[in-house]
């Protein structure tokens, strides 16, 4: 237990330093883009009016100073004033979070219904006809660039076949699409994983042994084989999850997905950059968080895996 | 029953599996050469944009706007892959797309690999507080999504060419230094390192003359798999309008301009997207295979 915590503790320093640099890269690239006062008076504003709103954003104190304000607000979880939308910007980005993760669960979940099988059904049906094709729309799959998947998708399953619509958010049949697009990738990955590390198991004494024992097949595969190849499987398929999020900028994008992915883009068009900072800063929390959670369980579910 | 029990491996089978691995290595090699010309037509095809297309790239015609692809000529020449909203032929437009491609995809590889084998090479010879502050940053860009970080970054300091060159190949840099280290660890505490130490040589005649070229091998699989990787991303951020800005023609522009057409036009974004689709596909499978080929033990993921 007390390795186990170690280990955890390690993890959660990693996971605070990553918090750490994402910030000083933000608070970097804000200073780096120059002034921002400019960006919110109007172009013939007295100087009188700009020394008032420098003072407001601290943007008259030396860098060091204008740093340590920053993590002071940062902890805090306050990024400014959204300037498109006139509240603050956590508060903005808060409330379209919960679509962003609608799309991003859902993603997941197919990836996984769908990667899984295929890749144990690959592993036992090995190089025949079946796994090849399977395999070659995996490599694809995993190569393929998500933002032109989506536009494939789109052209051939709703404008062509007409079965699902384009874009936006409604009733499930608008989950359909985007959720295909972003968890392909991640349904490739895990598929091809779970061929590997079940043929890696497969291969091993006990299965002989089960199998010499005379048991069915399907029994060796499920109850002897893939309990124990399950475990790589786990660590890439959380891993998948928090690339997910990454990803959902794109999909949100081709889409009309109202998450926090689209209302990045948009707050990059429209300059709004306290909306661009909270949204860099609260997925890469989530990401963090989400790691950290799997750490957890990880290193709960296989006492023999410990720090390297 | 019995034939589905495998048995031990008798020892004459060996010979067989060694011709075996013999042939799997020549048609490895085989891929890879194909897969290496591939790369080589592609950029003799954006080397010779100028002369190749068979229209100006960004020349308009509203007389020959959303024209389907044909190899009828309407005026004067034809356009095979069709044109777009503007009428600027798509073909042409496609063939120069890939110097952008290239270009930013090669430049970001060379700055992410200088980045990510100087720093996993130092992390790796010099160990110690060195070696824990460069791993622990490569932990850190890992523990966190980096390409929308790069979006806001490009989103905030505006898309020029260094700019996109920069981030997309700084975001490739912890698969490299990682690598690099793990292998100059081992490296290290060889004797011939040991031997030229003993004799005066220098550190960096060391790193350069005898540890650089043990590991280029690693360096160009991982080169190859971040090409595709780069290529990719420039796409993305050219997509979201964050690459390089209109009217350079580039894939990911390209794919983004014909989405509002997709329904009458369709060829507008499908082409440079199959393309784009197809060079990532092949420039990946070529790492993938120079792995195999040079260097099995990378193997692991």
């Amino acid at each position: 237990m007390r390795a186990l915590a170690a280990f955890l503790a390690a993890r959660l320093v990693r996971a605070l330093i990553a918090v750490w640099l994402v910030s000083t890269v933000v608070f970097v690239v804000m200073r780096l883009s120059g002034d921002p006062v400019p960006l919110l008076l109007p172009a013939d504003a007295p100087r009188s009016e700009y020394a008032r709103v420098a003072r407001e954003l601290g943007t008259d104190r030396p860098l060091p100073v204008q740093y340590a304000v920053f993590l002071g607000h940062v902890v805090r979880g306050d990024f400014g004033r959204s300037i498109h939308f006139r509240e603050p910007a956590m508060r903005v980005a808060i409330g379209y979070l919960p679509a962003t993760v609608e799309l991003g669960l859902t993603a997941f979940a197919l990836a996984v219904l769908v990667a899984v099988p295929v890749g144990v059904v690959s592993a036992v049906r090995r190089n025949t006809a079946v796994d090849h094709a399977a395999m070659a729309v995996a490599l694809v799959g995993q190569s393929a660039p998500t933002f032109f998947l989506g536009i494939l998708f789109i052209l051939l399953l709703s404008l062509k076949a007409g079965l699902l619509p384009t874009s936006g958010r409604g009733d499930w049949t608008h989950l359909v699409l985007p959720a295909m697009t972003l968890g392909a990738f991640s349904m490739a990955s895990i598929a091809r994983l779970t061929r590997s590390a079940l043929l890696e198991v497969l291969r091993q004494d006990y299965v002989r042994t089960a199998r010499a024992k005379g048991l069915r097949e399907w029994r060796v595969v499920v109850k002897h084989a893939f309990r124990n190849a399950a475990v790589p499987v786990l660590t890439i398929t959380g891993l998948q999850l928090g690339t997910l999020l990454g990803a959902s900028v794109v999909t949100e994008t081709v889409f009309a997905w109202p998450g926090l992915g689209r209302l990045a883009i948009h707050s990059i068009y429209n300059r709004d950059y306290p909306i661009v900072q909270c949204v860099v800063f609260l997925s890469a929390l989530v990401f963090i968080v989400i790691n950290f959670v799997i750490d957890l369980t990880y290193g709960l579910l296989d006492p023999r895996i410990r720090p390297r | 029953m019995a034939s589905s029990i495998p048995v031990s491996v008798p020892a004459d089978a060996l010979p067989a599996d060694a011709a075996r691995g013999g042939r799997v290595a020549q048609r490895t090699r085989r891929l890879v050469a194909a897969g290496a010309a591939f790369v080589v037509l592609l950029a003799l095809v954006a080397a010779t944009a100028p002369w190749l297309a068979p229209h100006d790239p960004v020349r308009q015609s509203l007389r020959a706007r959303l024209t389907a692809p044909t190899l009828e000529a309407a005026d004067g020449r034809a356009h095979p892959l069709g044109t777009d909203h503007l009428g600027r032929d798509v073909l042409s437009r496609t063939i120069f797309g890939a110097r952008v491609s290239l270009v930013i995809g090669f430049a970001a590889v060379a700055v992410g690999s200088a980045v990510g084998a100087a720093l996993g090479i130092l992390a790796g010879y010099r160990g110690g507080w060195t070696d824990t502050v460069i791993m622990t940053i490569a932990d850190a860009q890992l523990a966190f999504p980096f390409v929308l970080l790069a979006i806001g970054i490009i989103g905030v300091l505006g898309p020029s060419f260094p700019t996109l060159v920069v981030v997309i190949g700084l975001s490739g840099w912890v698969d490299y230094a990682r690598v690099l280290r793990s292998q100059v660890l081992v490296l290290r505490t060889r004797e011939f390192v040991d031997a030229i130490h003993a004799l005066g040589g220098a550190v960096p005649r060391i790193v350069g003359r005898h540890i650089l070229p043990n590991v280029l091998s690693t360096l160009v699989v991982i080169a190859t798999l971040q090409l595709a990787r780069a290529i990719v991303l420039e796409a993305t951020l050219s997509f979201l309008g964050l690459g390089i800005q209109p009217p350079t023609p580039s894939w990911g522009g390209m794919i983004q301009e014909g989405r509002e057409y997709l329904d009458s036009a369709w060829w507008i974004s499908i082409f440079p997207g199959c393309l784009l689709l197809l060079t990532s596909l092949v420039v990946s499978r070529s790492g993938d295979w120079l792995r195999d080929l040079l260097d099995p033990t990378l193997r692991s993921e």
